[in-house]
């Protein structure tokens, strides 16, 4: 199936990085791929609460996400479910689960966005182990950094 | 202002054109357009013979139909029916000359694909480096509250 990951190293404890993650004021501090401002962001962190965050980019456009936490393992573990407000981007569900662990210089974390295929998904039950070597392949050369 | 009008106001959304990079015109036709290439595309690359013969075409500029099938324990109008499915697909196109048909890769679905991805990359790494910088600056801050 269809997925991305992503590895990253902070200097900081997985609790802090959590808290990041999981708490509107964390995330109205970082959500956006750009320096651009975060307009909304509400986080319930427990099974079957749920977040939505809108922020806005410095071209100007205005993206809303929101879903619900399927798994949360203070500071260890968060899984939700994730999709595009309005379905426009891409109007299928996706899911969004991030990993942490505590190394010595402070948390390695590990992202990854699956289930992007989700119709196609539905209609070919089994066949998407590695289907997309290919396309993986070519981010797993620029995942950690 | 009637509601139709205010309706036509309020709808159009620039900020698809972005994440779709599609042109502008019916945005909604060309998203449903879009999602349905995408669909095909994902479908086509499901099967790995499907995949075996992309990277056939590959490594080659083209080839005829039974080069293609040669290096398969298949017979050949099961690959015959895969190379209709990739056609479909958009993926490569088939000329007829004389009795041979010549197959080539058409990269352009492939890109498609692969924008597609690439955008939740793009949202992603650019989002963590944020969220490590934040992180890192929380870290920074003198202790007290947490363990």
């Amino acid at each position: 199936m269809t997925s991305l990951t992503l590895v990253r190293r902070i200097k900081a404890r997985p609790s802090i990085v959590f808290d990041a993650i999981t708490t509107a004021e964390g995330i109205a501090q970082w959500w956006g791929p750009d320096a651009g401002p975060v307009l909304i962001a509400e986080a319930d962190p427990r099974k079957g609460g749920r977040y939505r965050v809108r922020f806005r980019m410095l071209d100007g456009t205005e993206h809303e996400c929101s879903g619900e936490y399927l798994d949360v393992v203070r500071p260890e573990r968060v899984v939700m479910s994730w999709r595009w407000q309005g379905g426009q981007e891409d109007p299928n569900e996706s899911r969004v689960e991030i990993a942490l662990k505590a190394v010595p210089e402070g948390t390695e974390i590990t992202f990854t966005h699956s289930h992007l295929d989700e119709e196609t998904r539905r209609s070919h039950e089994e066949g998407w182990t590695g289907a997309l070597d290919k396309l993986e392949a070519r981010f797993a050369g620029g995942e950690a950094a | 202002m009637s509601s139709d009008e205010l309706f036509r106001n309020t709808v159009p959304k620039p900020n698809l054109t972005r994440l779709t990079t599609r042109r502008e015109a019916p945005i909604l036709s060309d998203m449903v357009n879009y999602q349905q290439r995408l669909d095909r595309t994902f479908a086509a690359l499901v099967d790995p013979t499907r995949r075996a013969i992309l990277a056939q075409l590959e490594r080659k500029s083209s080839a005829s139909v039974g080069e293609l099938a040669q290096p398969f324990a298949i017979k050949l109008p099961a690959v015959l029916k895969h190379l209709s499915v990739l056609a479909d697909a958009g993926l490569i196109t088939r000329t007829k000359s004389g009795r041979t048909v010549t197959v080539r890769l058409r990269p352009q679905p492939m890109r498609e694909a692969m924008a597609w991805l690439s955008r939740y990359e793009r949202f992603w790494a650019g989002s963590l480096d944020r969220l490590a910088a934040y992180a890192e600056r929380k870290e920074a801050e003198p202790r007290g509250k947490e363990k």
